[in-house]
């Protein structure tokens, strides 16, 4: 099968791949782009680790396919940082050891920036039903969801 | 090791830094199994049987190796044929190979029957179907007791080890039992016996990176392996077995671990990624899909078990046993044993009886799971025991303490209990306000206690001072949870310099020698142990060149917060020497300094702990929820408290998943129904309540600390925990895991 | 002399005995001289098994002192996850 050119926006930098029609957004990411911050936990879009923004959309990058991502605005846990000045979310993450393997850590990062953008101001409950698409299997969720609503009061306080 | 001689007043010990590893795992720059790649890299796909049991006639693989994009194709001929089948665990190396490729029989929906290496993932993924497999169907059987049963087919003749009784079915593979006293005298002693049965079904680790390698193998029998795996040095041994190669001529590198619970303590398609990269002269690299993770990895066993325990109306326990039934899939391996000699452990019993049975059937290998073989036992239990407080009217925690094992006690697997802090779990719930919360209308609350042995096994560790000062560590347990920042903790205790001065790296098997896996809750302790020793060895020569540059003998020579000093007045008076004086100059002073520690720790020392649940159950729906849960476990010391409270609420969560909706679900053909997270659902964060966790600290005399490990108990009360607040607030007692809607709207209406 | 104590399924392989006393300074010996009394206990000791002294477990060395009237527990051999 011939391979099909696409030209995208990658964390602000434009990128170009030449990519399979059955290959996913997360495929082109991760093997032509080297960019392997998202991960692919299931392949079917349940478990979030692969989490990244298109066109300010959160979406599983493993449901979506990588001819479709031209023209559009990614963003990708490899964006998040400013530099070297890190993110209130990957401060809070560390600091209340909201992980522990760390192989959702990405996904969980990009969905939280995603809701605060959307909602600065979130209850739990509607934390925990923001990340219910972003499984961990380590933390139970406690330190993360302490972490990311504590990350909206301080971002809050800033503002 | 002396109680007294234990520190008990620590510096870096108990604080709670960001991890090394922090920065790296927030900005997606840490490489986990699958982050890799190599220069000439090939891609690997496994086909797998689609069928349950079946004789494979013949597999034609010439249509695959004739295309263009393929450059290996192997089946099991291309595997070692030295590695020996022997009856039950004697014989894991075949068992491990038979499971990684199968030979005459395909043993489980799932099982790998050839493997081959393309150009691409895509390619590799489409000459799977240029394989040609003939099968003979073979009849089935999936459930543990069924697999026992005089009819069941026979998944391999020869498999059952010297403890199997006479007659039983080939199936049971092997036997367990101990006890002690007369359990018959002291059911004739109870005011109340009570005996019922219980199942719990086969649930996977789920961790959430799938199985990950890329392997390169030489025909001059030289090989490197990048994997994530819960122990890199077992990954090397059974490579090298399965491939007939030279041990240390197989270098492995342990990736970041994308979690593992038990589930990475083995190899699957590690020695596969190798073959196929001998034949190809290339890197092959394998990834699993979820899929193939459920289908082919790890589920722990499912269960079916016989309680009866006699009471007293004071809530003495007369007498208590247990039958255990356990599937392990179609090999030996099945945890009855460890089910059998936990099930009772929390409790000081006269007379106790305990049976385990290890039975195989046509589902795929189980691997350790988090305390494997002690959740199910526990549920069994500790359901029976909230079920004669219900009748006899006394409460769960006075019942528990009542009978509460302590130093002194005959455990229930035989010998007497060391200082072991149970009592003091119980107490803390006791005096927990969640014990003494009031519950709403429709809420339940349940209690239960739970135990776990706790692991030592080999451990090497090696410390390097670098001349400014500052330390680097090399251990060889990879790091599932934050064990690194442990590790730095105890090494800046014992050297006396900051925490950020440490760095603590998880070596190859190249650079190290031998470990064993990341498991048993073992790391904090034994890599811990081995750490701190390290550690006083490289002191031990920073206090040598101390007394050799003041001219004085090496013991008259102590280290004291980061400092050479003499060891008191009689030694002379001399400035402090802090450790990036000595280390500066150590080049010219007799050379490097390191410290090194290589054992295997014998004193991990047992641990318990107790949950208490709230859960509120719908009538209408079925539906179960966790209003409430707090974790109380016995730390011994507590390293990094952030981390320890990490690994209670994780066990606490994989306990809810498994009591409530995870299971292994078969259809009649043998084939799994619910291979992906949609289908087989582990709990999301809307699912769960935040999860309380008190660290109760007992110390173990066995760790110069006083660590206990805390990775495997957190997940031993909850089924049992849960299962009584559900059947206290449903009003009917749950026999069956998992609680799901349907079997609590069907318990409902049997219940009328 | 070491009053080792079986695990009750092995009593098939020792005549009925729970108890068997050996001669042993360390968990090796112990092994050895189990054997030598009961030749049956190779396979299960072969299997693999622990060795309880006054309570702590000893997983697999072979070295371990048996100080003179421990308490000793043969156990089978513990795995984890």
């Amino acid at each position: 099968m011939s391979k099909l050119h696409v030209s995208t926006t990658v964390n602000g930098d434009t990128v170009e791949y030449l990519c399979d029609p059955r290959e996913t957004l997360l495929d082109c990411l991760r093997d032509k782009l080297n960019l392997t911050g998202a991960k692919e936990g299931c392949g079917t879009g349940d478990c979030g680790a692969c989490s990244v923004t298109v066109d300010g959309r959160l979406v599983c990058s493993c449901l979506m396919l990588g001819v479709e991502a031209e023209g559009k605005q990614i963003e990708t846990v490899e964006g998040i940082a400013d530099g070297d000045i890190l993110h209130p979310l990957q401060k809070k993450m560390i600091e209340y050891a909201a992980l522990q393997c760390g192989i959702c850590t990405p996904g969980v990062l990009v969905a939280a920036k995603s809701l605060l953008e959307k909602n600065p101001n979130p209850t739990e409950e509607e934390t925990r039903y923001w990340l219910a698409g972003n499984l961990c299997r380590c933390t139970g969720y406690d330190k993360i969801i302490r972490a990311v609503m504590d990350t909206a009061a301080e971002m809050r306080e800033a503002s | 090791m002396a109680l007294d001689d234990r520190k008990s007043d620590f510096t870096f010990v108990g604080t709670r830094p960001n991890r090394p590893d922090g920065l790296d795992k927030v900005t997606g720059r840490a490489k986990f199994g699958a982050d890799i790649s190599a220069p000439g890299m090939l891609h690997g796909a496994i086909l797998r049987s689609p069928h349950a049991h079946a004789r494979i006639v013949k597999i034609d693989t010439s249509k695959a190796e004739a295309h263009k994009d393929v450059k290996a194709v192997v089946t099991r001929a291309d595997f070692s044929d030295k590695v020996e089948f022997k009856p039950g665990l004697s014989g894991e190396f075949w068992n491990v190979l038979e499971n990684v490729m199968a030979s005459d029989k395909a043993l489980y929906d799932g099982h790998a029957v050839a493997a081959v290496a393309a150009t691409s993932a895509l390619a590799a993924r489409d000459a799977l179907k240029l394989i040609e497999v003939e099968y003979e169907v073979l009849p089935h059987v999936t459930d543990v007791d069924k697999a026992m049963a005089p009819d069941a087919p026979i998944i391999r003749e020869g498999a059952a080890d010297y403890s199997v009784p006479e007659g039983m079915h080939p199936n049971v593979v092997r036997y367990h039992e101990s006890g002690h006293g007369d359990v018959d005298a002291g059911f004739a002693e109870a005011d109340l016996v009570i005996e019922d049965s219980f199942a719990t079904e086969a649930t996977h680790q789920g961790y959430i990176e799938p199985h990950a390698c890329m392997g390169s193998l030489g025909s001059d029998g030289k090989g490197e392996l990048w994997c994530t795996t819960q122990g890199h040095w077992i990954a090397q041994k059974t490579c090298a077995a399965l491939l007939g190669i030279e041990t240390s001529q197989l270098r492995v590198t342990a990736s970041e671990i994308g979690g593992g619970f038990g589930g990475k303590t083995t190899v699957f398609i590690e020695p596969v990624a190798l073959a196929l990269s001998r034949k190809a002269n290339r890197p092959v690299k394998i990834v699993m899909s979820r899929s193939e993770v459920f289908r082919a990895t790890g589920p722990t066993a499912s269960a079916s078990m016989d309680i009866k325990i006699g009471m007293k109306k004071d809530g003495t326990i007369t007498a208590a046993q247990g039958i255990f039934r356990l599937q392990g899939g179609a090999f030996p391996g099945a945890p009855g044993d460890m089910t059998a000699m936990c099930a009772f452990a929390p409790y000081n019993l006269t007379n106790v009886r305990q049976v385990g049975y290890d039975v195989m059937s046509n589902r795929p290998k189980q691997a350790a799971y988090r305390a494997p073989g002690a959740p199910m036992g526990a549920f069994a239990v500790e359901s029976v025991l909230d079920e004669l407080c219900n009748q006899l009217g006394l409460d769960p925690v006075d019942v528990r303490l009542k009978n509460a094992a302590h130093e002194g006690t005959k455990a229930s697997y035989g010998p007497t209990y060391e200082r072991i802090g149970l009592v003091e779990t119980l107490e803390a719930a006791k005096a927990h306000p969640h014990y003494s919360a009031p519950l709403k209308p429709g809420q339940g609350r349940g209690i239960s206690c739970g135990f776990w042995f706790n692991h030592g096994g080999e451990t090497s560790v090696s410390l390097a001072l670098s001349e400014d000062g500052s330390a680097q560590v090399m251990v060889g347990t990879p790091d599932i949870g934050g064990s690194r920042a442990s590790m730095a903790l105890m090494a800046a205790e014992v050297l006396g310099i900051p925490y950020e001065n440490i760095r603590v790296t998880v070596a190859d098997t190249a650079t190290l020698g031998y470990n064993d896996v990341s498991h048993g809750s073992r790391v904090t302790y034994a890599s811990g142990l081995a750490t701190i020793k390290a550690a006083r060895h490289a002191v031990e020569q920073l206090c040598a060149r101390a007394a050799a540059s003041w001219g004085i003998p090496a013991d008259a020579v102590k280290w004291e917060n980061g400092c050479a000093v003499p060891s008191g007045p009689n030694a002379g008076d001399f400035d402090p020497r802090p450790l990036a004086d000595i280390t500066a100059h150590m080049g010219a002073t007799g050379g490097p300094i390191s410290g090194h520690f290589e054992a295997t720790p014998e004193g991990a020392g047992v641990s318990f702990g107790t949950h208490i649940v709230d859960a509120e159950v719908d009538p209408e729906t079925g539906k179960t929820s966790i209003t409430r849960y707090t974790v109380i476990q016995d730390a011994g010391k507590a390293i990094h408290p952030t981390y320890v409270e990490g690994q209670y609420q994780g066990g606490a969560a994989q306990g809810i998943g498994w009591a409530l909706n995870e299971e292994y679900i078969y259809g009649d053909d043998g084939r799994l129904q619910n291979s992906i997270f949609l289908d087989y659902r582990i709990p999301v964060a809307s699912d769960l309540p935040m999860i309380d966790t008190v660290i109760v600290e007992v110390p173990n005399p066995g760790h110069p600390f006083g660590v206990r490990g805390v990775g495997e108990t957190g997940i031993v009360p909850p089924l049992a925990a849960i299962a009584n607040a559900v059947s206290n607030a449903a009003g009917v007692r749950m026999k069956q895991l998992p609680m799901s809607p349907p079997r609590i709207l069907a318990a409902l209406k049997d219940n009328g | 002399m070491v009053d080792v104590h079986l695990w009750s399924g092995l009593r098939s392989l020792t005549g009925g005995q729970q108890v068997v006393a050996v001669e042993a300074k360390t968990t090796g010996d112990l092994l050895r001289e189990l054997v030598r009394a009961h030749p049956q206990l190779q396979a299960p000791i072969d299997a693999g098994v622990s060795i309880a002294i006054d309570g702590r477990v000893i997983a697999t060395g072979l070295t371990e002192p048996i100080p003179e009237g421990s308490e000793v527990f043969l156990m089978q051999r513990l795995r984890g996850g």
